[in-house]
């Protein structure tokens, strides 16, 4: 940053009164050099950063991944690739019910305060939404191990007792409740407020001749929503389902207080083996990890990091398409 | 309230019409029903449960009557509505449970030791989180220091300057940078250290590195929203005095956006302050205080938080109590935070004219 100014500095040492490039082009002032070279400096500076993320952890990675098998085996690791998919499955699978469960509901909070809470109300609501992602995430780590778990074991017990036939709900139920179900119903939490906001911004811009020619066509509030707000939000309702997805899979703390995760691949969620997530078991053995052990967790971020950059960038493409052609006003 | 209908039925405009005190009527009636079921047949009564249950209940006997009186649309827009309402609820029910939980079970050690004492040679009670702030306010002003200047300028150049490819790139990844999970951020940290200082290095400064990775996006975010609603008849204005760019910016621009910018970067403190899995990594744990944040392990809040809950010695309760204390302090200082950063932004924000 600091060396693009002073090189643009030297290049022109002082401004001249008279204009250098003659009466057509404008007077380029030493200030105005300094502070656009500074203003340029910082947004590449931010193109570097990013690239240094995936510099250096790739960098720290790297021995991990070329350290031959038998190596790693006999410090007792593992090859990378069958080390790091139990915990790639278990990151999905959790995201994947805590989407199932934070998607649906979030819609109908954005609902609810676009167009069903009194307007004068609706602000105050919104904000309400907002403190639950002010809530620092070891907090909801907190909440939900010494809480939630307790508080939902009896509906695991019955959920295993008599739809136990489902193979989600199979095998021998956890005593604590601390399985995967409840680190679901957590990151749900924490993903709500995300993708409500971003529904809520969308279904606000529905345009407003729509929604009143539906009503005026005798349609009821719920028909008006099917038929004009829904299908105008229906790629941004994509893109912060995926924004959210993209929390929930690099969400950390949450996981690693609530499960006591092992290197496990099963469907089941109700039990106390569950499949670990790949940030929750950098977090938990990170801070003990030393030698090859380090360089194997970097290069499992590595892998987290990947897939979050692609949920995100597919997320922000479809928005940005989505701006181009949306037909509003 | 099928008599309800019959004697309205004279009124033309609310023939067909449940009365507006049907949904609270079906509503108290099935929670009643669920109480009486929940006591006598479940064993005991238990309101989670009997709420669960009068909701089970409620949803299809509200269709079910506006299905035989009003009809079919009539009833689908009712479930509707319900469905919607009670998605509300059910996403306060956690929020209220965690500030509850966290009130109660944090208040009995939120006492003068919390910010007085540190760790360093505490066993079982007493002791506190001083160390803990030290690093919190060392970590958290180091990486606004940095993130500040190149958010700020960030957002100038892509108001004030930028254009085409240059721009829109920046634009994207700033975007996706804010998805970057944040034990991510801690690791390239770590190992960022590692590779100019070392293996192992890990320091208060480190984790700073951590979090500014995290910030500087929010700040682009919220300082480029503003500088974009500065009116530009203002920008013009100053150029057709001949004030060159960088003064109309500084002198201009900037002061009218000022408010909003303060808010934004305090917002984005609130954001970054209760991160913990970067400065596990990259700050490391210590129970005693450092106040220099480019040697040793510096303690930090959330991490005092998790470490008290997961490394607890004998007498489990007195580390639990200090884990809600902290938890109590953290949350309290997001939401001064929060409150501070939208008063601000409230009370000095420009009178546009409109």
């Amino acid at each position: 940053m600091a060396t693009v100014t002073q090189s643009t500095q030297e290049v022109t040492p002082s401004p001249s009164p008279e204009r250098p490039g003659g009466p057509g082009r404008p007077l380029r002032r030493l200030g105005d050099r300094v502070f656009s070279g500074l203003s340029t400096g910082s947004g590449v500076a931010i193109l570097v950063i990013l690239a240094a993320v995936a510099g250096f952890l790739l960098m720290q990675a790297f021995p991990a991944l070329t350290t031959s098998p038998e190596v790693l085996q006999a410090q007792g690791y593992g090859p990378f690739l069958s080390w790091i998919l139990p915990f790639a499955w278990g990151t999905v699978w959790a995201s994947f019910w805590a989407l199932l469960m934070a998607v649906p509901v979030s819609i109908g909070i954005a609902l609810f305060i676009s167009h069903y809470a009194p307007r004068r109300l609706a602000a105050g609501l919104g904000y309400v939404i907002d403190l639950l992602a002010a809530v620092p995430s070891v907090v909801f780590g907190l909440w939900g191990s010494i809480v939630l778990a307790p508080a939902v074991q009896p509906l695991y017990l019955w959920l295993n007792t008599y739809l136990g036939w489902i193979p989600f709900f199979a095998g021998q139920p956890s005593g604590t409740g601390r399985t995967l179900l409840t680190a679901a119903i957590v990151l749900a939490v924490m993903i709500l407020p995300i993708i409500t906001s971003l529904s809520r911004e969308v279904f606000l811009q529905t345009p407003m001749l729509h929604e009143e020619a539906a009503l005026a066509l005798g349609a009821t509030r719920w028909e008006m929503i099917t038929m004009a707000v829904l299908p105008f939000a229906r790629a941004g309702i994509i893109s912060a389902v995926m924004l959210g997805l993209g929390r929930a899979l690099g969400e950390t703390m949450a996981v690693a207080m609530v499960l006591s995760g092992a290197a496990v691949v099963h469907f089941q969620i109700l039990t106390s083996q569950n499949p670990n997530t790949i940030a929750a078991v950098i977090a938990q053995n990170f801070p003990e990890a030393y030698g090859l052990k380090t360089n194997q967790l970097i290069a499992g971020g590595l892998v987290l990091f990947v897939i979050t950059l692609l949920v995100n960038a597919g997320a922000r493409l479809i928005i940005s398409r989505y701006k181009e052609f949306s037909g509003a006003n | 309230m099928s008599t309800a209908t019959t004697t309205r039925n004279a009124d033309p405009l609310t023939a067909g019409q449940l009365p507006g005190y049907t949904t609270w009527v079906a509503l108290a009636g099935s929670l009643l029903v669920a109480g009486m079921i929940d006591a006598s047949l479940l064993g005991g009564f238990d309101p989670g449960t009997t709420a669960f249950l009068g909701a089970v209940i409620f949803l299809p006997v509200a269709y079910l009557v506006a299905r035989v009186v009003q009809g079919r649309r009539a009833a689908a827009d009712r479930l509707a509505t319900n469905l919607v309402t009670g998605a509300f609820l059910l996403a306060l029910l956690p929020l209220l449970s965690l500030l509850w939980e966290t009130l109660s079970q944090g208040l009995p050690r939120f006492d003068v030791t919390l910010f007085t004492w540190s760790m360093r040679n505490v066993i079982g009670d007493g002791g506190g989180a001083a160390h803990a702030l030290y690093g919190t306010l060392y970590v958290t002003g180091i990486a606004t220091l940095i993130s500040v200047p190149i958010g700020l300028m960030t957002a100038i150049y892509l108001v004030e300057y930028g254009r085409g490819a240059l721009a829109r790139g920046i634009t994207f990844f700033v975007d996706v940078m804010t998805g970057i999970p944040s034990i991510v951020a801690g690791l390239f940290a770590y190992a960022l250290m590692a590779i100019v200082f070392g293996p192992g290095t890990i320091n208060g400064f480190a984790g700073s590195l951590a979090l500014s990775v995290l910030m500087i996006p929010i700040v682009v975010r919220a300082t480029e929203e503003l500088l974009r609603i500065v009116p530009n008849e203002l920008r013009e204005a100053s150029y057709a005095l001949g004030v060159p760019k960088w003064r109309t910016i500084t002198s201009v621009v900037l002061p009218t956006a000022v408010s909003g910018i303060v808010s934004g970067v305090i917002l984005s403190i609130a954001r970054i302050i209760g991160e913990t899995a970067p400065l596990m990594i990259a700050a490391g744990f210590t129970n005693s205080i450092n106040t220099n944040p480019f040697a040793n392990p510096m303690m930090t809040l959330p991490v005092f938080v998790y470490d008290q809950y997961a490394h607890p010695g004998v007498d489990r309760i007195f580390y639990n109590e200090r884990a809600w204390a902290g938890a109590l302090t953290l949350i309290v200082l997001v939401m001064v935070l929060n409150l501070l950063g939208r008063f601000i932004a409230n009370r000095f924000s420009p009178k546009t004219g409109r």
